[in-house]
């Protein structure tokens, strides 16, 4: 283990490795039919609406081809008849840890959640596969008019503030997977910040897959008023199972008049899992949406994070690292639709592949004609690190019209074999010397990151290249 | 015990044999400098010692103060207090010296022992002033658009920080100007002492000015074929390579 870095996280790379044999009051069974999603809006005791919402998704999801046209053809391993769509222990989250059933607290505490809510965080959310288990913000908070609960409760006690924009920004057929999510969603956060809050500290969601065979699908919604500030931090990790899993969250954001989101994810998940997920950003005039996304696990991921910018002066930012080591491929990107003029994005994307794990960058730009002085950067870097690995970059820029720049840049660079050799002359062991180097490409962007979100992503980068030393 | 010792080493390349029986042995305290033609073998040897992998060691040994470092890994090597400064230091983007001399120190750290920045600091400062390496380098990526001489000289500044038991020292005049030669020579005599055993591989007398060596050996077709006092070197640089190659061919004559 590297001791490079001096903080000492409570973070292996095998942490989220354990599971209990847990007994689930409600269980929608194996297998996706109207059946289910019955089940799931009965037992959440679901306005009609919602039901019809539900399945007017799956009908779409069903229709709807697998984008093998370009995506990976891994996608045809998902055998949908064999997921369990919806299980819990019950429907209403704890507001204190006390009151969580002992073995799913025991796993937040190993995963270190209620320390980090004691220390730095101002609320959290901890789902446990489909319901959250647990979820608390801090008094002074709520005292403010924020909103922090889960989806079936912000749909259901609040749906005056959350059904006008839910749906919106990712409509049900925006994809195959935005679709199967709309059909069975349950979990997630539904936050809503008054005009003018200024939310601190981050609030945080940690979703957890502790079953076999079994598919995560939680929904977040997070609006922010007028000239109001959020930071939202999620983590995620399941256990290793021989057979996959399937995680697919539909994420939306709202950031009104001088709003301001930030969302940063760090995607740990085990590499039997596909994370197919869909996240996007609507920035009104002034508003900025800022997306900070890492994936280090998972067997496959899809995810390209956007921000569309309908109001003048919106600014839009995805910054993302991708690790992808043996039998992982990491398919991010980011999508960039500027709606309004004087609008800014910003996108910088690391990867790194090691051995056979190949990294994709996708990315779009859209500006259409009739908008002026709207502006775009993109940087994309890739490492590579023996000659096995594969990255691929494609970039779709559609500018129309001459009133509005953008600037585009690559580059691929390797960790040479004569690099290695030279650091461990100095004395580094070759795990050591590899996570310098990765740290090396990835810092000035993490630099960028929140501080605690910085210090677990070394951390985590260290402990992967340390178990990628063949 | 308190030796490098080097004993009938042979190494390859591929299928190529490079160092053929090649002998040396420098005991602390000494520096000897190492000196023959492009392509005999030089830098295979400061490579093998190393545990560089292209470089296999058929047979023979290799004695760190008693210890055979001969298979171990080059990280192992290191540790154990054998430092090369390489004739083409590699760069590595994005990783500041800084930073880079510091997890070199936090991987000799025993267990419970704990890593002092300001004293760190303090000491990387003192070495650069000595050196002349602007402070600002401290920030900048290891060897990344360095000078040839800049390089050279942050090679002696990392043997400074890290304090070997035993130093090779491959080329390291090579594409230094007048004042960076002495600067680095003068870094060298100020670590010489009872501690450290020093193998200077150069073409030029001009450096052994500086740094003069307790021996000089002369090597041929991967083994030393002559040793010597610093006049050796002197008459090297006067009279070239062939004699040694007369005077070698002579008793088979
Ligand atoms: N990695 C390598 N792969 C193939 N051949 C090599 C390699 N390294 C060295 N050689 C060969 O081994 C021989 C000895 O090379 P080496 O670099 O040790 O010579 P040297 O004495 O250091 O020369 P110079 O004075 O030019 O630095 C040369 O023929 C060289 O081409
Ligand atoms: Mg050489």
């Amino acid at each position: 283990m590297s001791k490079t870095e001096t903080p000492d996280l409570n973070i292996e790379r095998d942490v989220g490795n354990f599971h209990y044999d847990t007994t689930y009051e409600f269980d929608a069974g194996v297998g996706l039919s109207e059946a289910t999603i019955d089940y799931i809006a009965d037992v959440k005791g679901e306005d009609e609406w919602v039901r019809e919402f539900r399945k007017k998704a799956l009908k779409v999801f069903n229709d709807k081809p697998l984008p093998t046209h370009w995506a990976s053809r891994d996608l045809e391993n998902i055998d949908y008849t064999k997921i369990r769509y919806y299980l819990s222990k019950g429907q209403r989250p704890s507001r204190s840890w006390d009151e969580v059933p002992d073995e799913i607290k025991e796993t937040f505490e190993r995963l270190g959640i209620p320390e980090k809510e004691r220390a730095y965080l101002a609320g959290v959310e901890a789902q446990f596969d489909s319901e959250a288990s647990y979820s608390n913000m801090k008094e002074e908070l709520s005292k403010q008019g924020v909103i922090f609960v889960g989806s079936t409760e912000g749909l259901k006690e609040h749906p005056e503030i959350f059904r006008k924009w839910f749906g919106k920004v990712i409509p049900i057929g925006d994809n195959k997977f935005s679709a199967l999510n709309s059909a069975v969603f349950s979990g997630g956060s539904f936050i809503y910040v008054p005009p003018g809050v200024k939310v601190k500290q981050p609030l945080q969601a940690y979703f957890r897959i502790n079953a076999e065979n079994f598919g995560q699908f939680e929904r977040t919604l997070i609006i922010a008023d007028e000239g109001a500030e959020i930071t939202y931090m999620e983590g995620c990790t399941a256990p290793k199972f021989e057979t996959s899993t399937l995680h697919s969250a539909v994420v939306e954001l709202v950031a009104l008049k001088g709003a301001k989101i930030q969302y940063i994810t760090v995607q740990n998940w085990s590499e039997n899992v596909f994370n197919l997920v869909t996240k996007r950003g609507l920035a009104m005039e002034g508003a900025e949406v800022k997306w900070i996304d890492c994936n280090i696990g998972s067997r496959l991921t899809m995810k390209y994070p956007g921000v569309i910018m309908r109001g003048e002066g919106a600014r839009g930012e995805v910054l993302s690292i991708a690790l992808a080591h043996d039998n992982q491929h990491q398919d991010t990107g980011a999508k960039m639709i500027h709606a309004a003029s004087n609008t800014t994005s910003n996108i910088i994307s690391k990867s790194i592949s090691i051995g056979q794990g190949r990294a994709t960058y996708r990315g779009v730009v859209a500006m259409p004609k009739h908008l002026k002085n709207c502006k775009n950067n993109t940087e994309c870097d890739a490492l590579l690190i023996n000659t096995n690995s594969r990255t691929d970059t494609y970039p779709a820029i559609t500018v129309r019209g001459n009133r509005n720049t953008v600037q585009h840049e690559a580059s691929v660079s390797k960790v040479s074999a004569e690099q290695i050799f030279y650091m461990m002359q100095r004395g580094l062991s070759e795990g050591e010397a590899m996570s310098l180097s990765v740290n090396g490409f990835v810092n000035d962007l993490i630099r960028e990151f929140p501080m605690e979100y910085s210090v677990e992503l070394k951390r985590l980068i260290d402990l992967e290249m340390e178990g990628s030393v063949g | 015990m308190s030796e490098l010792v080097i004993k009938n080493l042979n190494v390859s390349i591929g299928d190529r044999p490079i160092l053929k029986d090649f002998s040396l042995t420098i005991p602390k305290g000494e520096v000897h400098a190492l000196m023959g033609p492009n392509g005999t073998g030089k830098s295979t040897l400061a490579k093998a010692l190393s545990g560089h992998e292209d470089y296999e060691i058929t047979s023979g040994e290799v004695l760190l103060d008693g210890e055979n470092i001969v298979g171990m890994e080059a990280d192992g090597i290191s540790r154990s207090g054998l430092f090369m400064a390489f004739q083409y230091p590699s760069e590595i983007p994005g990783v500041t010296i800084a930073n880079f001399i510091r997890a070199a120190l936090t991987a000799r750290l025993e267990e419970g022992q704990n890593f002092s920045a300001p004293a760190y600091y303090k000491e990387l400062y003192q070495h650069m002033d000595e050196l002349k390496i602007d402070r600002s380098f401290t920030s900048r990526a290891v060897n990344e658009g360095f000078s040839g001489g800049e390089k050279k000289r942050c090679e002696i500044l990392q043997m400074a920080m890290l304090k070997p038991k035993y130093a090779v020292m491959d080329e390291t005049d090579s594409g230094l100007d007048i004042d960076a030669l002495r600067i680095v020579a003068e870094g060298v005599n100020r670590m010489r002492g009872p501690d450290l055993g020093v193998l200077v591989i150069t073409h030029y007398q001009r450096l052994l000015d500086y740094i003069v060596p307790d021996k000089v050996h002369v090597m041929w077709d991967g083994r030393i074929v002559k040793t010597g006092g610093p006049e050796l070197a002197r008459e090297l640089e006067s009279r070239g390579y062939d004699w040694v190659k007369e005077e070698l061919a002579e008793p088979v004559a």
